[in-house]
């Protein structure tokens, strides 16, 4: 029978040994779950005081109110905000972890950092309105470092980026009321409304979502894209390799996964320190071989072309080839199984933040004051980890593919000659029928890289052109999609202006935080034409989706008015209020609204009708 | 012998997935989001309570001799050749007399949403493997499905097993 669970040749060799070594994966542990719970499923239980748990009969034979009274429509709009207010929590933390790391390399306190695109300060520092005439290099950074830190508490006005947006979006969000103010006062006021008997009425809970998720859109995650271009250099195109065949036989490899660059980046220069490598040789190795997982995957591959091993469902795969000395990990989407899964074989788990720890790891805490010194610590684990490999257990599949990545913002206009023009161009005279973002994470209740892929195959056949982050663009990269090369599967105007800009039909643009690029160029578009970016031939999708942090880019990218294709269903059916206000309501109020469309081919269409439709009220 | 639902009364944390997935056995879509989204009002024929300090679910036994059946004035009421008792799929029509309600000892015949038809367990939810629908939602294994002596036979050994595990 035919394995349903990924479509990656790679994933499925492991799943093989997975089972003959007796290993449990995601997708186990996903079969012993079944059946899920319904009311989970539908959004209809309540834990958010000690009169309950309370549950809602979706069939309307129960109890159709909680012990306070909350109607399933009341309790399904709280899990929503909640689960918003945790995804943006999460983006915004780790941008203040880049902000901060700024601010200490500023002040003298962080020595092994450095300001890698200055040019980048000074932009930031004059769209912040700060002055930099005069000031040195140290000052400015210094100086727009405490700015950005404003930003996380209440202000007496708004978010600096939010003035990225068109005059239009500003005004939709101002009617509305949904202007996001502090960072952290948006996910304390969700927190707050969700608290026993606060608000309580569905529009105004979602409304609420929609602000604190333009928090993260235009805040945490502009800031965590934009201060680690500071720190770290702005990406701009490198060619790498990517999945699980990217690990070596006979070097010492070592797998970072997580999502913020401060711990990798330091991981990726120890890596090239001439000491360790002789270290490793010492030890039998030929060499290091670091390679990267999920979004820290995504960091140092956008700014270094470091092989990214997989996305988020190949984390336990990695550690059953048996060929990780180490897996180094800081936060979000790390599997608490890794400890016990990486104990079946000679593989370190070692955990990096005082903000995660797991079962089974060995805690190293990553000090930025000293992280260089940190990171050489963590490699020396490695390396001495060496000579316990069984190399009878070592099974490494073959498969590798080749990307192009490191399409920021800067680097496009880069391909582009310095304007969106050309881009336009491209639009208007239908050469790019228009643009998808297609984003997210894995999920094991579908099958792993499918709908990523074909959603996106399908877009690029018929002139789309696709924009990535995250798992989506890993997935991509696994497929062959980010390559100049996958020009050929692109219908033939996307494939012509591929051609001639040397583009590939699916552009990678980062981690999960740097959708904050995507949100950028479509505001500069919108901005260009004159027109909201809730006018532009552009959709968003998330295909395959799982975390709460997806939850929260869903609602910003409808909040900033662009329709978007969810690819597993939101626990929110269990209310026909919040449905109807989400895919159909949210259209009228902010432009961009949902729909749920697990198949990708049809998902396709949807996108493509939405593009259509939105070129025929432009008159392109 | 036939297979039973049968209860591990220490078992049950009264989560009410065996209600939500014998209403959506029940259902036209068959599945829990497509019932919902055509706004189905299916209706569960277990039942869940809090009994004391437990947590309860309670469904039809398919008692050997009927009351349901004999007190069916309408002769819908039957026994299939599995054992199972049901108002469905009879020589005739379940009336909405209620007889079956009355007489039922153990409180587990219902009505229907509209008050049209009398509504109990009938097993018509069994999977491929004959599995009915509350026993496979059951988190716990708080309700398992076994023939009789099976089940008191596997309970005999785990009390025997916690017993002398000590001596």
């Amino acid at each position: 029978m035919k394995d349903t669970r990924s479509i990656d040749p790679a994933s499925l060799q492991m799943l093989k040994v997975a089972r003959d070594e007796g290993l449990e994966t995601a997708w186990d542990r996903y079969l012993a779950q079944q059946p899920q719970c319904g009311f989970g499923e539908l959004g209809l239980c309540c834990r958010n005081c000690n009169m309950g748990p309370c549950r809602i009969d979706p069939f309307g034979d129960g109890p159709q109110k909680g012990v306070c009274g909350a109607t399933g429509d009341i309790i399904v709009a709280r899990n929503l905000l909640r689960m918003i207010a945790a995804g943006a929590a999460a983006h915004s933390d780790h941008g203040r972890d880049i902000v901060e790391t700024l601010r200490g390399v500023a002040a003298g306190e962080i020595r092994d950092y450095t300001i890698k695109d200055e040019s980048k300060l000074m932009a930031l520092a004059r769209e912040f309105g700060l002055s930099t005439e005069g000031e040195t290099v140290q000052v400015i950074a210094k100086k727009l470092a405490e700015a950005a830190l404003e930003e996380f508490g209440t202000r007496k006005g708004y978010l600096q980026g939010i003035n990225r947006v068109p005059v239009k979006r500003k005004e939709i969000w101002e009617k509305l009321g949904i202007t996001p103010r502090g960072i952290d006062r948006e996910v304390v006021e969700a927190m707050h409304r969700t608290h026993f008997g606060v608000d309580n009425d569905p529009a105004n809970l979602i409304l609420h979502g929609l602000r604190c998720s333009l928090s993260d859109g235009w805040g945490g995650s502009l800031l965590a894209t934009e201060f680690s271009d500071v720190l770290f250099g702005t990406p701009r195109p490198v060619r790498g390799r990517s999945n699980l065949g990217v690990l070596s036989k006979d070097a010492v490899n070592i797998l970072v996964h997580g999502h913020e660059p401060v711990l990798s980046e330091m991981l990726v220069a120890a890596a090239k320190d001439l000491a360790l490598i002789s270290a490793a040789r010492a030890k039998g190795a030929s060499g290091i071989n670091l390679v990267g997982m999920c979004c820290t995957g995504n960091e140092i591959l956008m700014r270094h072309g470091v092989p990214v091993a997989g996305n988020f469902l190949q984390q336990e795969l990695a550690i059953i080839t048996g060929a990780l000395e180490a897996v180094v990990v800081d936060v979000q989407c790390i599997m608490p199984a890794l400890g016990q899964l990486a104990a079946c074989y000679h593989t370190k788990f070692i955990s990096t933040s005082p903000k995660a720890k797991f079962p089974g790891a060995l805690h190293i805490p990553l000090d930025e004051h000293n992280a260089l010194e940190t990171a050489r610590k963590i490699i020396l684990q490695a390396i001495e980890n060496y000579p316990n490999r069984d190399q009878n257990r070592v099974y490494i599949p073959e498969e590798t593919a080749e990307y192009v990545a490191g399409f920021s913002v800067e680097a496009l206009l880069n391909a582009l000659g310095g304007t969106l023009d050309p881009l336009i161009e491209a639009v208007k005279n239908k050469k790019i029928r228009g643009i998808a973002a297609l984003v997210g994470c894995n999920n094991p209740k579908v099958t792993q890289d499918h709908s990523h892929v074909n959603l996106a195959k399908a877009l690029i056949a018929r002139d789309v052109l696709v924009v990535e982050t995250g798992c989506a663009a890993i997935a991509s990269a696994k497929a062959g999609l980010l390559l100049p090369e996958a020009a050929e599967l692109a219908g033939a105007g996307l494939a012509e202006v591929c051609r001639a800009l040397g583009l590939p039909p699916v552009l990678h643009m980062g981690s999960c935080v740097d959708i904050s690029r995507i949100l950028t160029v479509a505001a500069a578009l919108a901005r260009e034409l004159g027109v909201d970016i809730a006018d532009l031939p552009v959709a968003g999708a998330a295909p395959e989706w799982m975390s709460e942090k997806a939850v929260s880019i869903g609602a910003y990218v409808v909040a900033s008015g662009i329709f978007t294709v969810l690819g597993t269903v939101p626990p929110v059916l269990g209310s026909n209020v919040v449905a109807d206000l989400l895919t159909r309501q949210a259209k009228d109020l902010v432009g961009g609204y949902f729909a749920v469309e697990t198949d990708p081919f049809k998902a396709a269409e949807l996108v493509i009708a939405h593009i259509d439709d939105k070129r025929a009220a432009m008159g392109i | 012998m036939p297979k039973e639902v049968l209860i591990r009364y220490d078992r049950c944390l009264g989560c009410r997935s065996c209600q939500l997935a014998c209403a959506v056995a029940h259902s036209g879509a068959g599945s829990l989001l497509g019932a919902v989204l055509n706004g189905e009002r299916p209706r569960a024929r277990i039942f869940i309570h809090q009994a004391g300090g437990h947590k309860a679910p309670l469904n039809c036994r398919h008692c050997q001799d009927a009351p349901c059946i004999d007190a069916c004035i309408a002769g819908a009421m039957h026994r299939q050749e599995d054992g199972t008792v049901t108002n469905v799929g009879g020589d005739q029509q379940c009336t909405a007399c209620w007889m079956c309600v009355m007489v039922c000892p153990y409180g587990v015949i219902r009505s229907d949403a509209d008050g049209t038809l009398a509504l109990k367990c009938d097993r018509e939810c069994r999977d491929e493997k004959g599995v009915p629908a509350c026993v496979r939602a059951c988190p716990t294994g708080a309700l398992v499905y076994d023939e009789v002596d099976e089940y008191s036979d596997k309970r005999r050994l785990d009390v025997l097993n916690r017993a002398l595990s000590n001596l």
